[in-house]
């Protein structure tokens, strides 16, 4: 078994590595916190005309094709700088990656050129609302056909980029006299659509660069051809779409875990108390050994789930297990390395503060841990009932 | 017009050099490597100029072992069309490099070779200059801009002085120093043709070169650790340690 990567994959991760520490690692902490919207999407910009916006998307779309492995590389490396960069960019590619998957021929061809090449800013995911969390099947959201046109009408809770998107993916409720989850379509909506609103962005604990705003859709009139997919069929979409994502947050996740302890390792080293680099302490040395091995076994985790989507295979589990594990040990080893600078840890001057509050939401979107547990463990069943 | 740009596999800049424990040489195991920064921006250089028209065709070029293929691809990926990998597996001195490059640019007939000044590892700084003394071609070192009109080139040089412009007639050669240009990143659909592109191999035999040793390396060790500094109590005791310990004042 090889669990190297390849020529390209190791050249997207150098790439990736390199922008992340040139260009976002030192306006990072700036982007925290003023949120210079103007240079956080000059960045985005340039990373999709790099082809980090369509990793997995094929080259006649104007994806670079690099698979989910690379995808994964890439997120960490973003990550690792700006998790608030890193999970506009995730969400984008998993937007990307639903119209190639069930979009039909000029839907693909109308968007994913300007989703892969920076011309949208980004793309939305609008499935989550103010009572359908964790229970998406639960939705309010209505589209009615109406003559020629779908009228769409509720409102979507914490959608990622929604200010600046270029299209939005949105799932609405098609037949409500079907079973929960089985009367839900999805559609293409553009966000300058009339009868689309969307709201002032919510304050956040932290990623607070990507904008989360609230879209609320009143009498929104799109084309027939706005339906992607099946009619009734978009639950179905958007449980499969997120399995993908979910490899995404994870790495994500990952990322922000080793520039935690990255900088905590370097500041053992450096930090003297009794005498001695702390370094020298094993009480602490163990601490760094635990978030290490931790962020390891993540890593592998989440390589095992994108190579088994790469290989086409089912991977929704794998994707969950690694999501799961990925988000609390990367929790964790931002509360060891922030505990491991002590008070400088708790202070602005130093990022380990930021990455503490950047990594809590990794454990929340895109499933909650207890969601995670959840799908894991009706696939463990189903397995052998 | 052709450009024939070179490339070196060095270790990268950013890792923590470290001697081996026999003082044979930089430990090079597990160590991440890349191009060398200086040839990084001789690559940018090349292809600025075929995107302004004036070159043709980029190539680039690196002699040594299987492994500086990766530095190739990377340079492939960053718009130059093809590559030649000079195989060889020791450590080669600047000369051998500069006689290998020469009978490259004799079969490649290159109107421009760019090469970094120097590389970051052994900060020799001899290649470019020896290759312009073999082939006969003109030289422009340490190249802040580089002007083609024609069958003459401006270059200007970063020298102690100043900036000093030189006029040379083509073909030339040019070594970069840092304020050339700055290095694009490679995009990511071109790292996925990089593969496509070709990549010829030759060996030293095929080029007809001797290797000949000139120098021997004896030994390399690290810099000495700094020492802890002391506290003085005031500016007389300062002035003193100055003048009588470190004697750095009269």
């Amino acid at each position: 078994m090889d669990l190297s990567l390849n020529e390209d994959q190791a050249m997207i991760q150098d790439v990736a590595k390199k922008f992340a520490q040139s260009e976002l690692a030192p306006i990072a902490a700036k982007l925290d916190e003023e949120g210079d919207q103007a240079a956080f999407l000059a960045n985005l910009k340039q990373l999709a005309e790099l082809g980090f916006m369509g990793l997995n998307i094929d080259s006649e779309y104007g994806g670079t094709q690099a698979g989910s492995v690379a995808f994964s590389l890439a997120i960490t490396e973003i990550a690792r700088a700006c998790a608030a960069t890193a999970v506009t960019m995730s969400v984008t590619n998993m937007v990307a990656e639903v119209i190639q998957s069930v979009a039909n021929e000029s839907q693909r061809q109308q968007h994913l050129p300007k989703l892969c090449s920076g011309e949208y800013g980004a793309g939305a995911f609008c499935l989550t609302e103010t009572t359908a969390g964790s229970d998406p099947a639960n939705m309010k959201t209505t589209a009615q056909l109406e003559g020629d046109h779908w009228v769409l009408n509720g409102a979507k809770q914490f959608i990622t980029s929604a200010e600046f998107a270029g299209i939005m993916v949105v799932w609405a409720v098609t037949d409500s006299s079907l079973k929960k989850g089985k009367g839900i379509s999805c559609f293409l909506v553009e966000p300058n659509t009339p009868g689309v609103i969307i709201s002032k962005a919510e304050q956040k604990m932290g990623q607070k660069a990507s904008l989360t705003n609230e879209v609320v859709f009143d009498n929104c009139k799109v084309a027939r051809s706005a339906l992607m997919g099946e009619l009734n069929g978009g639950y179905k979409i958007a449980v499969s779409e997120l399995a993908g994502g979910r490899i995404g947050i994870g790495s994500l996740a990952l990322g922000i875990g080793l520039a935690a302890m990255d900088y905590a390792r370097g500041y053992m080293l450096e930090r003297q108390q009794f005498g001695q680099a702390i370094a020298k302490f094993q009480g602490l040395q163990w601490m760094m050994s635990d978030a290490y091995t931790d962020l390891e076994a993540a890593r592998l985790l989440l390589m095992n789930a994108a190579d088994l989507k790469e290989k086409e295979q089912p991977f929704a589990k794998a994707a969950s297990m690694a999501k799961l594990f990925a988000s609390e040990k990367a929790n964790q080893a931002c509360y060891s390395a922030l505990q491991l600078l002590g008070g400088y840890g708790y202070i602005k001057e130093f990022p380990l503060e930021r990455y503490a509050r950047d990594v809590r939401i990794t454990s929340i979107y895109e499933g909650t841990s207890e969601i995670q547990r959840v799908i894991i463990a009706k696939a463990l069943l189903d397995e052998v009932s | 017009m052709k450009v024939l740009v070179t490339v070196k596999r060095v270790i990268d800049y950013n890792v923590k050099v470290r001697v081996k424990s026999d003082n044979s040489g930089v430990d090079l195991n597990n160590v991440k490597m890349a191009m060398n920064p200086f040839c990084e921006i001789a690559v940018e250089e090349a292809i600025r100029l075929k995107e302004a028209g004036i070159a043709t065709e980029v190539v680039a070029v690196s002699v040594g072992e299987k492994s500086c293929q990766e530095q190739l691809r990377t340079a492939l990926a960053l718009g130059a069309d093809r590559a030649i990998h000079v195989e060889a597996e020791q450590e080669l001195e600047s000369l051998n490099v500069a006689k290998l490059l020469a009978k490259v640019v004799e079969a490649e007939q290159p109107g421009i070779v760019i090469l970094g000044k120097q590389a970051i590892d052994t900060d020799n700084n001899q290649t470019g200059q020896m290759l312009s003394a073999l082939t006969g071609m003109a030289q422009g070192t340490f190249a802040s801009n580089i002007e083609i009109k024609d069958d003459k080139a401006l270059v200007t040089r970063e020298v102690d002085g100043g900036l000093q412009t030189i006029e040379l007639a083509m073909p030339i050669i040019a070594t970069t120093d840092l304020r050339l240009n700055e290095p694009r990143y490679a995009s990511l659909p071109n790292i996925m043709k990089a593969k496509r592109k070709p990549l010829e191999t030759k060996t030293v035999e095929e080029l007809g070169v001797t290797i000949k040793e000139h120098t021997k390396l004896l030994s390399v060790t690290p810099p000495e650790e700094r020492q802890a500094g002391i506290k003085v109590a005031d500016v007389a005791e300062l002035v003193d340690k100055l003048k009588n310990e470190a004697k750095v004042i009269g």
